[in-house]
């Protein structure tokens, strides 16, 4: 169904423009082509259909939801929800104040905080349509791990007693009341469907407002890679799969800052030229899912030490998935 | 005097909600005070949760987004 992208970028390309298939030049602008008109439309579709659906899907009602929910099964839901919540990084804090000042654990917060970054529905979208539906199942899988299993961290090394003052005290009256009583789970306000296909066209007038320059920046560094580093380069000079290489993606990914959106282009040519899918993985997320500017935000809310703890849980995790992905890879990803 | 707070931690879409509910005030000749709350404590108090929200004389009426102007012309008129 894809094909009319590679259609189009052939005659842009090669009979437009003139190039050569076999030049660096001809195969980067083909694939730079083919990857945006491909994303674009595969965003403006389904970001469309995606918001109309979760039109009436609102903070205090997730929060609810989460409330309810068995400890366990909360950091699940937290994770979960991260992934599809419409939500802006500004507003971090009152989604954290919100939830810690409701009694939910530290921990479950953060799934939530920790996955919201990493999967979202651009960041889906453009993973299937660039690297396949298996690959995307395993980032989907991978994203609320790194989620789950950090925010269970956080909690057994009671990190809520490294928030600042004001919040400690709003999460320990909230703790101390709410397993008296039952929370109701607010009920989801009626929407007409004129006003849902309001909200999906802001929705889509704001994200594709936002993203459109990260596509162009991503699949352009990505074309780059595609077009002048040799096939298998990766493999040849990193080794493939090395234990190293694990740790070297993720200290290389910290400092560059990103969304998934501009780094899922560079993953796909990353790939295809022979680093191994766990050590790309580790990369990615280390770009996208530890970022200063949010660490600063959280300062708000959090002492050094908390923070510091968060930003080592966080690195653990993306080593620990580079890891087993790479062990697990070539199984996993047979004839990818 | 109404008193307008707008609440958020200093992202840009609070910066605008604060400057188009004072240029919609300008217009309608009311005078209004407009205050940006970046305190996450206060915003904590006023249990919102996605930002930018606005309230008036100590009242949320608005959260999550930059309001609309007929939203403003109808909290100032009121």
């Amino acid at each position: 169904m894809f094909e009319i992208f590679t259609l189009l970028a052939n005659w842009l390309a090669y009979d437009l423009v003139g190039l050569s298939p076999d030049t660096k030049l001809g195969s980067s602008l083909h694939f730079f082509i083919e990857d945006t008109t491909k994303i674009l439309f595969l965003l403006v579709v389904m970001i469309y259909l995606i918001a109309l659906a979760r039109a009436s899907l609102n903070l205090e009602r997730v929060r609810a939801y989460i409330q309810q929910k068995h400890r366990f099964m909360g950091y699940v839901f937290g994770s979960g929800f991260g992934a599809i919540t419409p939500f802006c990084s500004c507003s971090s804090i009152p989604l954290f104040l919100g939830f810690t000042s409701a009694g939910i654990p530290l921990g479950i917060t953060m799934a939530f905080l920790f996955t919201s970054p990493i999967i979202n529905e651009v960041a889906v979208i453009m993973l299937w349509g660039l690297l396949g539906w298996k690959f995307t199942l395993a980032y989907i899988v991978i994203g609320m791990a790194v989620g789950i299993i950090g925010g269970m961290i956080l909690d057994a090394v009671k990190g809520e007693r490294w928030l600042k003052d004001f919040a400690a005290k709003a999460y320990q009256a909230a703790a101390a009341e709410t397993r008296e009583h039952d929370v109701d789970v607010p009920e989801a306000p009626k929407l007409t469907m004129a006003e849902r296909h309001q909200f999906a066209k802001d929705e889509l007038r704001e994200i594709v407002g936002r993203i459109w320059k990260w596509v162009l920046i991503g699949v352009g560094l990505g074309a780059a890679l595609h077009g002048f580093v040799p096939d298998g380069w990766f493999a040849e000079n990193l080794g493939s799969g090395q234990w190293w290489s694990v740790p070297a993606a993720v200290f290389a990914g910290l400092p560059l800052y990103s969304n998934a959106t501009g780094v899922i282009p560079v993953m796909e040519s990353l790939i295809v030229k022979g680093l191994p899918v766990g050590t790309t993985l580790a990369f990615c997320m280390a770009t996208v899912a530890a970022s200063f500017p949010e660490f600063i935000m959280l300062k708000q809310v959090m002492t050094y030490r908390l923070l510091a703890m968060i930003f080592v849980i966080l690195l653990a995790n993306f080593m620990v998935v580079g890891w087993i992905i790479n062990g697990i890879g070539p199984w996993l990803f047979a004839g990818f | 005097m109404k008193r307008v707070e707008v609440l958020g931690t200093g992202c840009k879409k609070c910066v605008t909600t604060a400057e188009s509910i004072e240029r919609v005030a300008q217009e309608l000749a009311q005078s209004v005070e407009v205050i940006k709350v970046t305190d996450p404590a206060k915003i904590m108090a006023y249990k919102v949760m996605s930002t930018p929200a606005v309230a008036i004389d100590g009242k949320v009426v608005h959260s999550g987004s930059i309001p609309e102007r007929s939203k403003i012309v109808g909290w100032l008129e009121s």
